[in-house]
């Protein structure tokens, strides 16, 4: 049976955790907010970019694949995939690292069973530790986060530039972003997302014959030289916010759990303390009592 | 058989509707695109998109260059910025290019990246004074 001493003690850590998970919940509250409004205001204009991008990839498919930028069609091969592993710089989220990861690995395992050769880039630093470990040969690279800071347009560019350096120097062939997108601050669904080639969109190949006409102003390889590069970053920079709000969302969950469990420690505690203090009187009044018989 | 028509900035999606034509800023020129037109897609400069119903002006959006995509029922505009015309203001369109103006000073002659894409900057800057001070011309 522990003393009141040991009592009295785990009662006063369990208090200061609860602080800090209180303290790290309301933090994470109103980062929330704020993220998730920047996430949820760069939505439409990514999701008409990718709309355009599907179209423009469906226009352009009957074309030979040689002569189109290699972002827009892929190189043609089929054989090193490129990963883009989105996850956050801090722990204590709940498991919003661990789905992304899991999405990702599982993806991984899949391209290595059909033998691909696979590369992974991870940004932000919890899951590229996770998958360091797991794949230690693959890792091209790791980036780090947003490291807690604001979501740069600069870091979404950064990403982009490297990817499309691998992608231009041969080093890959395909490419597909693994991130977390933003439901609520309860939920956050783990994605895969083409990046290289563009997916193609799906409607209707009626359309597609059609809309091979495409005409471009100024000439299509100046147009797509300017578009390709900046959808890439548009994505990634939609990613990286979707992703930093999820991080904010699962971390308040997280906490919110983590105080309401402290809690629950402390009652119980709290409870087996009382007790204990209760049965020390009850044993010291038993001995004077028959202490006082004994005489 | 109206237009529908979408400027959509990184922050926000401004416009979501349906119109009769549409002017917009290209690279080479501004373009009317009007239902049922040939896919079309575009770079623009800095300049001004007009939206139009019944031949006449209903709205006029300032946008700082980008892409439009044209097809025969709808014209989507991704702007690098847009803000409508009655919120911009010639004066600090002003100072923005007084501050431009010094930054191109100070790129090195071999920086082609920087160049051009100030000159962008530059243009669109110019083009939004000129749109806010003479809107007569548009």
């Amino acid at each position: 049976m522990a003393s009141l001493k040991e009592l009295r003690g785990r009662i006063t850590g369990v208090k200061s955790t609860r602080k800090i998970t209180n303290a790290m919940k309301m933090v994470a509250a109103s980062k929330l907010r704020r993220a998730q409004s920047q996430a949820e205001a760069a939505r439409p204009y990514a999701e008409a970019m990718r709309r355009m991008m599907a179209e423009l990839a469906a226009a352009t498919r009957g074309a030979d694949a040689a002569s189109l930028p290699t972002l827009l069609a892929g190189t043609g091969k089929d054989n090193v995939h490129l990963v883009v592993v989105l996850t956050s710089d801090r722990g204590l989220a709940g498991g919003f690292n661990a789905n992304v990861v899991r999405s990702a690995r599982q993806l991984i395992d899949s391209l290595l069973a059909e033998g691909k050769t696979v590369r992974i880039l991870p940004v932000g630093r919890k899951g590229g530790d996770i998958l360091v470990r797991h794949y230690p040969s693959m890792i091209v690279e790791q980036l780090s986060g947003t490291e807690g800071k604001d979501v740069g347009f600069d870091k979404a560019s950064a990403v982009g530039a490297k990817i499309i350096t691998m992608l231009e120097a041969g080093g890959i062939d395909r490419c597909t972003l693994v991130y977390n997108r933003f439901v609520n601050a309860m939920t956050q669904i783990a994605v895969q997302a083409p990046l290289v080639p563009l997916p193609v969109a799906e409607n209707d190949n009626a359309e597609a014959s059609d809309a091979a006409q495409y005409e471009f102003e100024p000439d299509e390889a100046t147009l797509l030289a300017q578009l390709l590069p900046r959808n890439l970053q548009v994505q990634l920079f939609s990613a990286l916010l979707e992703s930093a709000a999820g991080e904010q969302g699962a971390r308040m969950t997280a906490m919110d759990n983590a105080s309401r469990n402290a809690s629950k420690a402390i009652d119980r505690l709290s409870q087996k303390y009382n007790r204990t203090r209760q049965a020390n009187i009850t044993n010291e009044l038993i001995e004077i009592i028959s202490g006082a018989e004994a005489v | 058989m109206p237009l529908r028509i979408e400027i959509v900035s990184p922050e926000k999606r401004l416009v979501d509707r349906e119109i009769d034509m549409v002017v917009v800023p290209g690279m080479e020129g501004d373009i009317a695109a009007m239902p049922d037109r040939a896919p079309l897609m575009l770079q623009l400069r800095g300049g001004v998109v007009a939206l139009y119903e019944n031949d006449k002006i209903v709205d006029r959006y300032f946008v700082a260059g980008g892409f439009v995509d044209m097809g025969p029922d709808r014209c989507t505009v991704l702007a690098d910025s847009a803000q409508l015309m009655s919120e911009l203001s010639a004066d600090e369109a002003r100072d923005r290019l007084r501050d431009l103006e010094t930054q191109w000073a100070q790129i090195g002659p071999n920086d082609v990246d920087a160049h051009d894409r100030m000159s962008r900057e530059i243009q669109s800057v110019r083009a939004e004074i000129e749109a806010v001070e003479n809107p007569a011309f548009l």
